[in-house]
């Protein structure tokens, strides 16, 4: 399995740490409330088909967001976490 | 002041097998240079594309990770307010893999594709060495400059010298 780097090009998936899905990113409010909460802490979907994970491109130092299809194994696309709107990372 | 001496990370260089040979060498003064958000290095020095190398002065600028790139053989310019600048003489081991199967004992361990036609000569690159982080810096056709963290140095020493080995005694059959 190979993972296009946004900085550094297409790379193993040797060279990656696994972190887990995107919904990290997705913080609640601190007021938010104990259902989004636990929502965001515990409940995870696991799609056949397409979904977007975390992933630490560690020779870089860069977080990526991947979107990969778990079915066909193809890899959509990458970003940085950094890139994305309001996120700190 | 006391003359402190300076002591090699690695022993046991250099080491040959078939053709390949692996030996330690004196990078010089080691610099990570890493630009603030947003600064522009260019009137100072040419900062390097990812996975490139460029000249400054008589010295090298390696690109060595996102937003970070490694001075070596010349002392860093005053770059203050641009980039954050820490000494890495004494962090890193720097070790020079060369002959005519360096491509072969390289393919045993890092996951990248190092043939001259994808990784030309100029070309450096982060990577893993099995599970030794790395930097990697192609000089040549067959030469490869190889830096790891300097308390990993016996660690890098021993997974190359296993693999120029093998291929060596490949070769031989």
């Amino acid at each position: 399995m190979r993972i296009p780097c946004p900085c550094c090009g297409d790379r193993d998936r040797r060279e990656y740490t696994y972190y887990g899905a995107a919904d990290f990113l997705d913080r609640p409010a601190e007021d938010a409330g104990l259902e989004a909460w636990d929502n965001y802490l515990h409940l995870r979907d696991n799609p056949a088909g397409v979904t977007r994970d975390l992933w630490y491109h560690d020779p870089c130092q860069s977080w990526v967001e991947v979107e990969r299809n778990t079915v066909t194994h193809e890899v959509l696309s990458t970003r940085f976490v950094s890139a994305k709107a309001g996120a700190s990372a | 002041m006391i003359d402190l001496i300076a002591k090699p990370a690695v022993s046991g260089l250099p080491v040959s097998h078939g053709g390949c040979t692996l030996s330690a060498f004196d990078a010089g003064p080691v610099t990570s240079i890493a630009p603030y958000p947003g600064r522009d290095l260019s009137a100072v020095l040419p900062f390097p594309a990812p996975g490139t190398v460029s000249d400054y002065q008589s010295g090298r600028l390696i690109w060595a990770g996102r937003d970070m790139a490694f001075l070596t053989g010349v002392a860093a310019p005053d770059l203050s307010g641009l980039a954050a600048v820490t000494d890495q003489s004494d962090g890193w081991v720097w070790a020079l893999l060369e002959g005519a199967s360096v491509e072969a004992v390289l393919a045993r361990l890092c996951p990248l594709d190092l043939r001259l036609r994808s990784f030309a000569v100029g070309s450096s690159a982060r990577s893993m060495l099995q599970h030794l982080p790395i930097l990697l810096v192609r000089t040549g056709p067959e030469s490869f400059q190889i830096a790891s963290f300097r308390s990993m140095a016996g660690t890098l020493v021993h997974e190359l010298e296993i693999a120029i080995k093998g291929v060596a005694a490949r070769a031989s059959l």
